[in-house]
Order: C-alpha cells, then structure tokens, then sequence
C-alpha cells in the first residue's frame, strides 16, 4: 500500500465523523420536509439553502474531498462557481418576471 | 512500433497491431486510428445530414406538396439538426484533428487515457445508432425540432424519448474526450513545452474541454428530466403541472450556447495553424489569441438567454443577456485582426488550405456580425424565428466550423494519409461551395428580414422567388461538397505521396514522417522555443 497517499497521510475520520455526518443529513432531510408544510416560499428557500449545505458535507467527508490536494478542490470550487453564476442568471429573469 | 512498417513509409497506417483488417481499427487505442475513425464516421453522418437538408429545400419548391407531408417535413427539420449538431459539427474539429495532432502537438506519444479515447467514440456511435433507430420506432421520427423545446416535446407522441436519450449518449462521448484532451495538455507535455510554447490549436481544445466538461452536465441532466417527464409526468417543464416551459429552455441553452464555442473555437485554433505556416511569419499576437480562447470559453457560458428574447423572460434578464452578449464579440474580433495582421507583409503562400482558410475569415465574420446585430433586443424581437436566424448560424456554423473544417483537413491531410490531394480539384471545388453557400445563405438572411418564419412547411407567393434561389444555392453547395469529398477519398487511396513537410510548417507534427509512426516520435522532443518562429525552424528543430 502506497503509504504517501494523502488521504492516508493525513488519516480517514472516524466511524463518529461519519455517523455525525450521517445524522446530520437525516435532521437537514427532515427540517426541508417539515419546511415544505408551511407552504412553498419556505419551501423554495429552504431547498436553496440546506440541499447545498448537504451536498457540500457529502463532498467533503464521504467524497473526501477534505483530503484532496489544492488543485482537485480548485476544480471542484470552479464547478460550484460556474454553477452559482448560473443561478444568478437565471434568478435574473424568474426573480423580475 | 514496428521498424518494418516505418521503412514502407505507412508509419501508423500499416501498423495494424495484433488484430488484421477492420478489427484493427475498432479496437486500436492509438489515437491518431481513433482520429481517422472519427473522421470517416463523422463525414458519412454528414453526407446523411447534407441530403437531408437539400430535400428539405426541395420540399420549399414542391408548392403542390407531393414530395413530404408537413409532419414528415417537421420530422426532416428536426432529424438534420440533430445529425448535424450532434454528430458532425459538435465533436467536429476536437474528435478528427483533436485527437490526432494534441498528442503530436505536445510532443506526446498518445492521449492520458488511450482506452477512454477508444471508449468516447463507441460511446459516439451507439448515440448515433440510437439517434437512427428514433426515426423508425415508437412513434416515429420526432418532430420537434433538435431543440427538444417543452412543452411540445413532452406531448408529441413521436420518438422523442429515444431521441433525447441519443443526444445524452453523445453528450458521454464529449465529456470523455474533454476530460482526456485537458488531463493530456496538463499531464503529457514533452520537456520544455511550456503553456506558452503550445501551438494554439492546442489553447483551443484546452478551452473547449473547460466547456465540454462544465456545460455538457447540464444538458444530459435536462434531457434525463425531458424522459423522466415524459415517462412517469414529473411536472418539471409541463404548465399543467405547474412546471417551467422556460426552465426547459435555460437549462437546455445553457449547455447549447457554450456548444456553438464548442463547435467554432476549435475551428479558430486550426485557422490560428494555418495562417502563419502560410504567411511564413509567427502568428500576430499569441498570447492575445491564447487567452481570448479562454475568455470566449468563459463569457460564451454566459449568454445563453439571448436564444430567449422572445420567450417570455423579464425584462431585466433581457437587458442582461444582451449587454453580455455584446462583450463576447470582443474576443472573437481579437482573433479576426490578429490573423489578418499575420498576412500583413508576410510571404503568403496561396495553397487550398489558406484559400479556405480565408474564406472561412470572410463568412465568418457575417455570421459574427449578423450575431452582433441578434444581441441587440430591438433587432432581434423583429427577426426571431425568421429565416434570418437559420442564414446567421449557417454562416457561423458551417461557414465557420464546416469551412475551418475543410481548410483543417486540407492542411493535415498529407500528414494524416501520407498522400497529396489534387490542389486543382480541390480549388474547383471551392467555386461551387462558395457560390452555392452564399446564394443559399445570404439568401435566407434576406428572406428572413422579409419576414419568412423559419421551420414552416409552406410560404407566401412573396417569398417564392427568394426560395427559388436558395434552393439552387443548395445545389450549388451539395455539388462542391461532392467533387471536395470525392477529390480527398480518392487521394487517401490513390493520390501520390507526400512529403514530410509539404507545406513548410515549423509545429510539431511537420517534423515527423507522412503519414507519423504509431507512437509518434521515436524518441520525446525537449522544446527549447515557441511555435512558429520561422526563422528557427522547426520547434523540434
């Protein structure tokens, strides 16, 4: 086993971390789905902000990306860019129809 | 590599490897075999295409309609469309000469993945069987136009299922290559090929790549939630279920605009080949040319609404599209000067790929120009959806990436067959091309500013005599094509050989033999100048 891996040079989280991890996506799961009771406002909102937040722990722990080298995340964060400016885009034409 | 076949002068051409015959060639992973693969596969797909288009002219004549039905001419609009964005002018100029010459360009022996480069093109070839079988199945042929627009395409009961599902395979096939071609340029460069050392034509791949692997997501994501809704009804796109007809139209633009950078930007990097090996002189402002390629890729992702002036979009959105749409002229005018400074008291050598070359500089720019005059909402309310948008992306489309094309396997060709063509046929060739594509596509922008609407099966008397025209250019245009094509395959197989450099080149690959060995060089080039500084000769001088 080549031991100068980075993921290995700087060790895999715990069982905890995972399981912390895990709960929280089940909580944040649960929080949208009692948000989409109180009507779609909160809905929309809640989804724009909790699903990236999931998203972003998936990544980091269960993607390792919190291992990775500089350039592997520069790629990541030039993906998640692009994306956001097209939100913003797009939230140009929905936000003032 | 094998000594033996290197002697006999085929280089890679005759070194089949342990497989004989067409076997040879479905599982070689050398990526100029890969390139030629692509080549002959993409050129049929676009002979298909070609007489398609041409009956679709025809039908334009047939006033008694006897020819088609008006469903069977929706069916033509939307199946040449199809094949000539997704298989011919998508991975056009990446797939053919990407695949052949970055490696060579680099001073590399093969792309990073050979494997994943054999794999991109079956990926390439299922989609366009599955693209064939959704004209005779299901329902039949979709009838939708390529753009797939909802909510027309989640009620038709043509094939569209299968059909987006072909375009989502292809859109595979480009991920892959991109993510080879920027894991190449990154990981594969010979000693002392700096960034700023690499011919441009690789600058172009490297910013097309960015693109393919960025912007083609978002397409395969749409048409996965196109099938979805029409298979199962999600209501993602379907106002009756309270989904967004325009969400459909963002998403899919905001892969198909990037496309058409795609499609041109590679084009750009082969004329930015052409132009100084023809000038005999270093190409004007490199650098310049290097990162408008690179900012092309970036503003050009950011467009995408003005497809949708017209569609309902806030007011603010429109007034933001158009102002961004105005800015990505201006790297594309970079390039424009600075091939033009290239000849500027240059020794111009007047060979067919420079003749094309030119030509290309010259519909080119109508089609950038008449984009220009799209980008500003008070024009573009008033031709949208009129012939004048079909004669501005053929002139984009296939007077710039399809004449880029010709000039691009007019000047590689003796290095990829180790054969010469005819220049005199292939000049003859040029005058029915030329003559044909403006009377068919001037024609149309003509047209259009009359007012004849764009996919209507039948027109006014008004616009009969301007149809006329047009359809003669088709003609016209079809017969080049034919004598080029005939011209270059017969020269594959017949014509005499070629020298090493028969143009003069000072890049990489012109130091090689005609047609290269199978792993390019025998031993890896150190690079100790930049590209086409003549006076040093060779860059692996």
């Amino acid at each position: 086993m080549d031991t100068s891996h980075p993921s290995t040079e700087h060790g895999h989280p715990g069982y905890g971390t995972f399981i912390a991890v895990w709960i929280c996506l089940v909580v944040f799961t649960l929080v949208l789905v009692g948000l989409s009771h109180l009507g779609q406002g909160a809905a929309v909102w809640g989804l724009l902000t909790l699903t990236p937040l999931k998203a972003a722990l998936v990544f980091y722990f269960f993607m390792h990306l919190r291992y990775e080298g500089p350039l592997l995340k520069g790629v990541v964060f030039v993906a998640l860019g692009t994306l956001l400016i097209f939100f913003a885009l797009m939230f140009s034409d929905v936000a003032f129809r | 590599m094998n000594s033996s076949t290197t002697s006999a002068g085929m280089g890679f051409l005759a070194d089949e490897g342990p497989r004989r015959g067409l076997m040879a060639w479905l599982t070689s992973t050398d990526h100029k075999r890969i390139g030629i693969l692509y080549l002959w596969s993409m050129l049929a797909f676009f002979m298909v295409g070609v007489g398609v288009g041409v009956l679709m002219r025809l039908v334009q004549l047939d006033t008694f309609h006897h020819l088609v039905t008006a469903r069977t001419y929706n069916a033509l609009f939307t199946v040449h469309g199809v094949i000539m964005i997704f298989l011919f002018v998508v991975p056009g100029l990446p797939a053919v000469f990407g695949n052949f010459f970055l490696p060579i360009l680099i001073g590399a022996k093969d792309v990073a993945f050979p494997r994943l480069n054999l794999a991109s093109w079956y990926f390439y070839i299922a989609g366009a069987i599955l693209a064939l079988l959704s004209l005779f199945t299901g329902g039949g042929a979709p009838d939708t136009g390529w753009t797939f627009y909802a909510p027309f395409s989640l009620q038709t009961g043509t094939n569209v299922t299968l059909a987006v599902f072909a375009a989502f395979v292809l859109g595979f096939s480009s991920m892959l290559t991109g993510i080879n071609f920027i894991t190449t340029i990154h990981r594969l460069r010979a000693p002392g090929m700096s960034w700023f050392r690499m011919p441009l034509f690789c600058w172009s791949l490297y910013s097309t790549s960015w693109i393919q692997i960025l912007a083609t997501p978002v397409l395969a994501i749409t048409l996965i939630l196109v099938m979805l809704e029409r298979l199962f009804g999600i209501g993602i796109f379907d106002p009756t279920k309270g989904g967004d007809p325009l969400l459909y139209q963002h998403l899919f633009w905001i892969y198909s605009h990037p496309a058409v950078y795609i499609m041109i930007l590679p084009a750009m990097g082969a004329i930015s080949e052409i132009m100084p090996t023809f000038s005999r002189k270093p190409i004007f402002g490199y650098t310049a040319i290097a990162f408008s390629s690179m900012s092309i890729a970036g503003v050009g992702s950011l467009v995408w609404a003005h497809h949708m002036f017209t569609s309902g979009m806030s007011e603010f959105a429109n007034m933001v599209f158009s102002l961004l749409t105005m800015i990505v002229a201006i790297p594309s005018a970079i390039k424009v000067f600075n091939w033009v400074s290239t000849l500027y008291k240059g020794s111009i050598d007047v060979q067919p790929p420079l003749f094309y070359a030119l030509t290309f500089i010259f519909l080119f720019c109508i089609g950038g120009l008449t984009g220009v005059m799209q980008g500003a909402l008070s024009i573009n309310v008033h031709v949208h959806d009129t012939y004048f948008i079909v004669g501005h992306f053929h002139y984009v489309m296939f007077g710039g990436t399809g004449f880029a094309f010709f000039a691009a396997l007019l000047y590689w060709f003796p290095k990829m067959f180790g054969r010469m063509y005819s220049k005199k046929l292939i000049i003859a060739a040029w005058f029915p091309l030329f003559v044909g594509f403006n009377m068919l596509y001037f024609g149309m922008l003509v047209l259009g500013m009359q007012g004849m609407p764009r996919r209507y099966y039948e027109h006014l008397p008004m616009f009969h005599a301007g149809h006329q025209v047009v359809t003669v250019g088709s003609w016209l245009l079809a017969l080049g094509l034919v004598i080029y094509l005939v011209a270059l395959i017969w020269a594959a197989r017949k014509g005499p050989r070629a020298e090493g450099n028969p143009w003069g080149g000072v890049t990489l690959e012109w130091t090689l033999p005609s047609p290269p060995i199978t792993e390019n060089f025998e031993e890896i080039p150190v690079i100790d100048h930049g590209p086409y500084e003549f006076r040093k000769g060779g860059q692996h001088g």
